[in-house]
């Protein structure tokens, strides 16, 4: 290492730009191809504006809770450097707990929020704790195996619990918003308010207080954390069990629309690892937009190849990124 | 006096190969203590086992009269045992004042303190006009320093620093020199590894010399620069390419 090497990243980022800033390119890309999307839509739906605009409402809605999910997911990648395949199951978790306190003791589904993020922290703690912990620094394979070998338990076990008929959560009425003309049921609109609410209240804790930077300083540097004398096994702890707690939320606000298995909780975890590499691995803000762009490709996908299944146009998003642009639209390196 | 830090028969074998044995030695409260030695001499690894990197094979270490042997880096840190490492180990995705704040903040600091202490310690280490930078712009001499000031936030009664002076050109050392002076001169206790070896003389009060492993030499710098056995073992054939790393 020396004085004369080093070039500055201003520079290198600025040589291949040809006018236009390279950080705007992916957002203009992006941009380009849901216009085409959206006329592609429109043709198909033989000019029906109705049909694009509640597309559109009802993915921005779904896609914000997609960004929860995905933003516990990417926070966990971003500190353990862990992908969690539980995450599913997680937030299968959340519903369950939902579904066992509104319909047994008469809880409004919402307010549910107060035991099943708190429960869900705790057990992170110990998840975390106990058994990854003791798994961290070794392969990758070994914490990946390990996730989704939790995962299976929790779903094995709800199977126990409540067997693998279809449940619900009602709320007392659900009112139906009128949004440029397309319908928006009240739920979906709580669980969006909601997930945004809460991956705010997240992103704010990163940036704002000494705990957040300190998780942020491990994502950076874990050896210089350690210098500043940061206990990183304490961080991991905490940082696992608010990425888990970020899915049981968006379980808990999700449960009045979906109906609740012991594997409900699977399409969030395609859907989130889909968002995660589409944000850039560990990016915070990426994990938001990538979900709402997610919810949007699923209702568009419907569009354009009716009787196939709604992940079709997630999965196609998947490959174009990775095709295009396997850093994630949000990050700069590679 | 009682010393700050007592190293007593300390060794590190790394699967059969000796990298660091039966060292010993005491540091005064307030001292300057420069370690030089070729390169493999086991410098680093010293640091390692004092800093709480890895635990030493053998030996302990005793710090503020307590027995610190086999704590974690971060505890160390946290008790005021600091260490910086050869090459920079920055929050790359974070502003330099947020690297600052977060060791402030890791000392049970609230943020808002944090951020001004920050301020405070980039003001000395003359990086306050890059405050709001990502710390991964800075160059090499401005990285050097954020790892000090990341150390300084720590409030150190130990300071181990290894090649803080490393891949710096000599004019900026002089402002290093300083800083690492006036640390000193507060009350804080400097260890450091050091190839510059005009700088090994000018700030040590005492040098200890490492060669393959074993303790070569210690004593005041005048002492170890006459000894025959430090002369051919480091000064002769090393001091001319010293700078080069």
């Amino acid at each position: 290492m020396s004085a004369t090497q080093a070039p500055s990243p201003a520079t290198e980022a600025e040589a291949p730009s040809r006018g236009i800033p390279v950080n705007l390119r992916p957002i203009l890309v992006t941009i380009a191809i849901a216009a085409v999307v959206f006329f592609l839509a429109f043709l198909r739906t033989d000019g029906s504006g109705l049909i694009l605009t509640q597309a559109l409402v009802t993915g921005l809605l779904a896609g914000g809770v997609y960004g929860l999910v995905a933003l516990g997911l990417t926070l966990i990648f971003g500190v353990l450097h862990i992908i969690n395949f539980a995450t599913g199951a997680f937030v299968t978790l959340g519903m369950y707990v939902t579904y066992v306190l509104s319909s047994n003791f008469g809880w409004n589904p919402y307010l549910t929020l107060i035991v099943s993020v708190p429960s869900l922290l705790l057990l992170g703690i110990v998840i975390q704790k106990f058994i990854i912990n003791r798994a961290m620094g070794e392969s990758h394979a070994n914490t990946l195996l390990l996730t989704l070998g939790i995962g299976l338990l929790i779903e094995n076990t709800l199977l126990l619990l409540f067997s693998g008929n279809p449940q619900s959560v009602r709320t007392s009425q659900d009112r139906v918003f009128n949004i440029f003309g397309a319908v928006a049921t009240q739920s979906r609109v709580i669980a969006f308010i909601g997930a945004m609410v809460l991956a705010l209240a997240l992103y704010i804790m990163l940036q704002r207080t000494p705990i957040g930077t300190a998780i942020r300083a491990v994502a950076s540097n874990p050896t210089g954390a350690k210098l500043v004398g940061i206990n990183t096994k304490r961080i991991y702890i905490i940082t696992f069990a608010l990425g888990i707690a970020c899915a049981g939320a968006a379980g808990t606000m999700v449960s009045p629309i979906v109906s609740i298995t012991p594997v409900a909780g699977e399409v969030f975890n395609i859907t989130a690892f889909v968002i995660v590499v589409l944000g850039g691995l560990g990016k915070v803000l990426g994990a938001l937009f990538g979900g709402l762009i997610v919810g949007l490709a699923e209702q568009f996908g419907g569009i354009l190849f009716p009787d196939q299944s709604n992940l079709l146009g997630v999965f196609i998003v998947f490959v174009l990124i990775l095709f295009l642009r396997p850093q994630g639209l949000f990050s700069s390196g590679s | 006096m009682s010393p700050i830090v007592t190293v007593e028969h300390i060794g590190k074998s790394f699967k059969g190969l000796r990298a660091l044995h039966d060292v010993s030695f005491t540091v005064e409260p307030g001292e300057v203590l420069g370690i030089i030695g070729p390169n493999g001499a086991g410098k680093t690894t010293l640091f390692n086992c004092m800093a709480g990197m890895f635990p030493p094979s053998t030996g302990t270490v005793h710090y503020e009269g307590q027995d610190v042997t086999g704590w974690s880096d971060a505890r160390l840190a946290r008790a005021g045992m600091v260490r910086t490492f050869q090459l920079m180990r920055p929050f790359g995705s974070m502003t330099v004042l947020e690297n600052v704040a977060v060791a402030a903040a890791a000392r049970g600091e609230s943020e808002k303190e944090a951020e001004e202490e920050g301020w405070e310690i980039l003001q000395r280490v003359g990086l306050s006009q890059y405050a709001t930078r990502t710390s991964k712009d800075l160059p090499t001499a401005g990285l050097k320093r954020l790892e000090l000031a990341r150390a300084l936030a720590l409030h150190p009664r130990v300071l181990m620093l290894d090649e803080v002076l490393a891949g710096l050109v000599p004019t900026e050392r002089q402002p290093v020199i300083d800083l690492l002076l006036s640390i000193r001169d507060e009350g804080a206790t400097l260890l450091f590894v050091e190839h510059v070896m005009a700088a090994v003389m000018a700030l040590s009060d005492r040098v200890l010399v490492l060669n393959q492993g074993e303790m070569l030499a210690f004593g005041t710098p005048e002492e170890v620069v006459a000894n025959p056995d430090v002369i051919e073992a480091y000064l002769g054939d090393e001091v001319t390419d010293a700078d080069a790393h």
